[in-house]
């Protein structure tokens, strides 16, 4: 869960880059700007998650 | 490959640009005396000589490499060619600052000014990963940030790298702007603690068993207030610096940027002990220190750009931010964060960027990334960009330096050492030798 979560935050990222390169427009470019930080939203649950698991583990 | 033409300074804005350089170190000795302050009194000396230890790291790696990567606005850069735009990426510059004069040029007095943000970057993970990270680790983990992970983000901000060109590439406003740090410094810190405090977990004694935290209290509030004032004086020169060398300002915008400096803090701080004095019966000193400092983070972006009345505000809500993500991340996420540096700096530093975003307003002559389309619009999405940039890339790629890391120079210090104290287990001897005596916190309540 912690890589899955790590990896999400990256892609985020790369979805952010990728609108900036590939869309020329505002509010498109504004959609995707605001879905990466979506999926690194995701991604950022998912690691915090998987360190709550870790530490209730390890008492 | 050079990058964006070097900005010049007066020579007025380079003798306030200096007087305001030397007032910085005073904020990495508040930083010092607040993050021992918020620990127990049995690693206040580790605590402070750790901070001694990490600024001398830190100088020396920006020294060797962190400048070399950094830049700055005429100075070589490596450049990517991405959809018909230069990609700014790292810079090219010499290491151990070789073939580069120290004259008082803006590019040395930005390569000073850096030097001593590397360091004070670089204590912020301290406050959060305090007794219980061993000094050899805090040496190591230091090199990594202010020798790589801190000045590539401020290339990429102040170095004239690619997110300080969102607006000449991309038509984003005036490109990403934080002329005092509150990324490159403040946020890239709380995040570089955050990643080291899920290495480490928390305290021995932190959680009980029905994992709900127990009360660790500051040992000295008189230092943690005193860190805070003088992190205030620190803050004046840190934002009038930047603003000057990163912002275009006149030296006598200064003068906006101090007054907007102490407003965010006093309405953050003001905010803090408001919020704590309502919900506890009593005004909380650590908190309220902490939702000081928040505001003095939240401000460093965008104090040049902002009118007083909105300083108040951004404070206030940062204020009101730090103390609930205080609690938040102690009972809801169990990250155990003694100093509150995540909430602080991260959040505080994360909201400041936005508030830029919102507020800030940019006079027709600015020097600043100037637009294609010559409006401000698009500015929001330029610092969404920078935040997602941070969560995105400096997040895990801090974690994942840092982990790796720990295979080599293990971070937690062993059970008995932490009985100890950090003071007798790493330095053989405590702060206070004639008045501690340790409470056992160990036993299951």
């Amino acid at each position: 869960m912690k890589l899955t979560g790590f990896l999400m935050l990256v892609a985020g990222w790369g979805i952010v880059l990728a609108s900036m390169s590939l869309l020329v427009s505002m509010k498109p470019r504004t959609i995707f700007v605001l879905a990466g930080l979506g999926v690194e939203v995701v991604g950022l649950v998912l690691v915090v998650r998987s360190h709550l698991v870790l530490e209730d583990e390890t008492g | 490959m050079t990058n964006l033409p070097a900005p010049t300074l007066s020579e007025g804005a380079s003798v306030v640009c200096v007087f305001c350089i030397f007032l910085v170190p005073l904020a990495a000795g508040g930083l010092a005396l607040l993050n021992a302050g918020l620990g127990r009194s049995r690693s206040a000396a580790h605590t402070m000589l750790a901070s001694v230890c990490i600024l001398s790291v830190a100088a020396i790696a920006y020294f060797v490499c962190g400048f070399a990567v950094q830049g700055f606005g005429g100075q070589p850069a490596h450049v990517l060619r991405a959809g018909g735009q230069r990609w700014d990426w790292i810079g090219a510059g010499p290491f151990f600052l070789r073939r580069f004069e120290l004259d008082g040029s803006p590019a040395s007095l930005a390569a000073a000014l850096s030097m001593l943000c590397a360091g004070l970057a670089a204590l912020i993970p301290l406050g959060a990963a305090a007794e219980r990270w061993r000094l050899r680790a805090i040496c190591a983990s230091t090199a990594l940030l202010a020798g790589f992970t801190f000045p590539l983000f401020a290339h990429w901000v102040w170095g004239g790298g690619w997110l300080a060109q969102l607006g000449i590439n991309y038509g984003l406003g005036h490109g990403f702007i934080d002329v005092g740090g509150s990324s490159c410094v403040q946020a890239v810190g709380g995040l570089t603690a955050l990643s080291i405090v899920w290495i480490l977990g928390p305290r021995r004694g932190k959680y009980s068993s029905s994992n709900l935290p127990n009360a660790i209290p500051a040992h000295n509030a008189a230092f943690v207030i005193l860190g805070s004032l003088l992190c205030w004086v620190g803050w004046l020169g840190l934002n009038s610096a930047g603003a000057i060398l990163f912002g275009g300002a006149a030296p006598g915008q200064s003068v906006l940027v101090a007054v907007n400096t102490t407003l965010a803090a006093a309405s953050a701080g003001l905010a803090a002990l408001a919020i704590t004095g309502l919900r506890f019966g009593r005004p909380d000193a650590s908190l309220t220190c902490d939702g000081w400092i928040g505001g003095l983070v939240a401000s460093s972006a965008g104090c040049l750009f902002i009118k007083p009345a909105e300083a108040v505000v951004i404070g206030a809500i940062a204020g009101i931010l730090v103390t609930y993500a205080v609690e938040w991340f102690e009972f809801g996420l169990k990250i155990d964060d003694p100093g509150g540096s995540i909430s602080a700096h991260a959040v505080g530093g994360i909201w400041g960027l936005l508030a830029a975003g919102v507020f800030a307003r940019f006079p027709a002559t600015t020097s600043l990334g100037a637009t294609q389309s010559g409006g401000d619009s698009g500015q929001f999405i330029a610092q969404l960009v920078g935040i997602a940039t941070l969560i995105g890339f400096v997040l895990p790629i801090t974690y994942g330096l840092n982990r790796l890391l720990n295979w080599f120079v293990p971070f937690r210090v062993s059970l008995e050492g932490e009985r100890q104290g950090m003071d007798l287990h790493e330095l053989g001897a405590d702060a206070y030798p004639e008045f501690v005596v340790h409470t056992e916190e160990f036993i299951q309540r």
